[in-house]
């Protein structure tokens, strides 16, 4: 299946004219003859949830958006792809950037915005140039301007190239940065589908999400809904890295389960050894132990196994792994990553690394394991964003599943 | 993009839809030139779009991207999150340490090289990976990432 990753059927279709040969634009010139109520309807329909890590049902956002009579609206493409282990919008951005562009235009008809940004992350200085480029060409095409495609719609769009902020993922901290400020999320409500960038109705979507937008458009609801699973339909993209034989990104139906993803399309784990643990969606979901490996990797099976999509990056570790050292390194990263707002989170992330980085040599204090317990509770539900309760969350995962290998960080046990 | 920072003072205002998205691609012209983010490169952003000074220091300084100091000609982002470690980027942190004599956030004494321990730089699946300015490498190993630095003078 190669919907979101069209260039592996059609290595040309990086390029414009290559991806119109192969189809593209469809969708566009079809949307432009429907009503963009419909449009949106039919996206509700199909029932595609946000690809970011969320997964909010899109065309709920999109209906409140439209609904709102504020002008003009803005639509933002959220590329800013931080989460470790992630790096399933990159072959998007890099070989399909005008799917990307396709699936922005056809969305910003659908909530009628005029203007939209890619907000895309400073890591990415090659898909910044590829991106760049394909807008241009779109342009030069009639798919973006002033009268697209001749049909009286006008929609133009922007790249905006962030600075190394993980936290700019975060949607309310992604306006505040495109704004012009430091990206520090907002209080919710109001929501940015009201009062997002510049206080208008503003719809902000993952790469992946417009990504499925044509194709949805092209084969209606009804038949999008006949992949993956009920619950969470559509294809999905899994990046898988860490200790298997066949690393990268695979589009697969969601509700694959994980031991397909790794012992069938991945090869297994490296060198014949033993899967210890996986981390299911990118640094941010709780690890989970390896006899759960027949878990549907979809929005609603994951819950059910202690842990969620998220992203869908997929992180393998066999049995070598020290996962000590691995909850440490998260949480150094939820460290640095802090935009330092919330004291819960600033202060109780920072103490989380303090005691892990002590019992990473050895020498952790008796009651640490309670301690990280405790202060893990103290961050969750009280941040404005959900970066602190990820970290807490992770923690939580790691001594819940691992519980033995984190107490050897004790001193004194061995 | 117009506009490039000539003798301290930002020229014109990049083209970039709405005003209030002028800031970050105002930064990044300014240190383009400058080859960091100095007090001077932010004062003269503040002054070209008419905002607070305190305001662009403000915001410069959140973002990683944005240098503290000056940098070599060369700024390597290795990578050293989970999956590039699972792929031994801790070891080439070393032979880099061993071969360069710096450490994360250093320039060797030449100003060929800074280094930067990065977060995820999203190339997971073909770890242990590298920034080397623009230039994307990936699937290094302990040979082939003094190969790959040779090109850079």
């Amino acid at each position: 299946m190669n919907i979101l990753l069209k260039h592996i059927e059609y290595p040309g279709s990086t390029e414009l004219k290559g991806y119109c040969e192969s189809g593209g634009y469809k969708a566009l010139s079809k949307a432009l003859d429907m009503k963009p109520a419909d449009i949106v309807n039919e996206v509700r329909r199909s029932g595609l949830r946000g690809r970011g890590g969320a997964g909010f049902p899109t065309g709920m956002k999109w209906t409140i958006a439209s609904m709102d009579p504020k002008k003009p609206k803005y639509i933002i493409c959220n590329a800013d792809e931080g989460e470790p282990g992630t790096f399933k919008d990159r072959p998007i951005l890099e070989k399909n950037p005008h799917l990307l562009i396709e699936g922005m235009a056809v969305s910003a008809y659908a909530i009628q915005a005029e203007y939209g940004y890619i907000y895309l992350r400073g890591e990415y200085p090659q898909a910044k140039e590829i991106v760049e480029k394909a807008i241009k060409d779109a342009y030069s095409a009639g798919y973006l301007g002033d009268n697209i495609l001749g049909k009286g719609f006008k929609f133009h769009l922007f790249v905006y190239f962030g600075a190394g902020a993980y936290i700019c993922g975060e949607e309310t901290a992604m306006i505040e940065s495109l704004e012009g400020k430091r990206g520090q999320p907002r209080i919710k409500p109001p929501f940015p589908v009201n009062e997002g960038f510049l206080a208008k109705p503003t719809v902000i979507n993952n790469v992946e999400t417009f990504a499925n937008i044509p194709h949805i458009v092209e084969i209606g609801a009804d038949a999008y809904l006949k992949i993956g699973s009920p619950e969470s339909p559509g294809p999905k993209l899994f990046s898988v890295s860490g200790s298997v034989n066949k690393p990268g990104v695979y589009e697969l139906p969601m509700g694959t389960t994980l031991r397909e993803i790794i012992y069938g399309h991945c090869g297994g784990i490296k060198n014949g050894k033993e899967l210890k643990a996986v981390i299911p969606g990118g640094v941010s979901t709780p690890i989970m132990t390896a006899d759960k490996i027949d878990c549907p990797m979809d929005f609603v099976s994951l819950p059910r196994y202690g842990s969620m999509l998220g992203s869908g990056g997929i992180i393998v570790f066999d049995e070598t792994a020290d996962l000590l050292k691995v909850c440490l390194r998260i949480m150094e990263f939820f460290d640095h990553e802090s935009c330092g707002k919330c004291t819960p989170c600033r202060e109780g992330v920072g103490w989380l690394v303090a005691v892990l980085r002590r019992m990473s040599t050895g020498s952790g204090n008796p009651g640490d394991i309670e301690l990280l317990t405790e202060i893990s509770k103290n961050i969750l539900g009280k941040c404005f964003c959900a970066l602190g309760d990820g970290a807490a969350m992770v923690v939580q995962g790691f001594l819940n599943n691992f519980r033995s290998e984190m107490e050897a960080g004790i001193g004194g046990q061995q | 993009m117009k506009g490039p920072l000539e003798n301290g003072t930002l020229k014109s205002v990049p083209e970039c839809g709405e005003k209030e998205t002028a800031l970050m691609p105002a930064l990044y012209t300014a240190q383009k030139e400058h080859g960091w983010m100095s007090i001077e490169a932010m004062e003269a952003v503040a002054g070209a779009l008419d905002i607070p000074k305190a305001r662009v220091k403000g915001f410069a300084t959140f973002y990683d991207m944005f240098g503290k100091k000056p940098v070599g000609r060369h700024v390597v982002r290795l990578c050293t999150n989970v999956s590039c470690i699972l792929s031994g980027s801790e070891e080439l942190l070393l032979r880099l340490r061993d071969k360069f004599g710096i450490a994360p956030d250093e320039t060797t004494p030449d100003g060929r090289f800074s280094l930067v321990a990065m977060e995820c730089i999203g190339a997971c699946g073909t770890a242990p990976a590298m920034l080397v300015d623009n230039d994307f490498y990936e699937d290094l190993t302990t040979e082939n990432i003094f190969s790959i630095l040779e090109k850079y003078k």
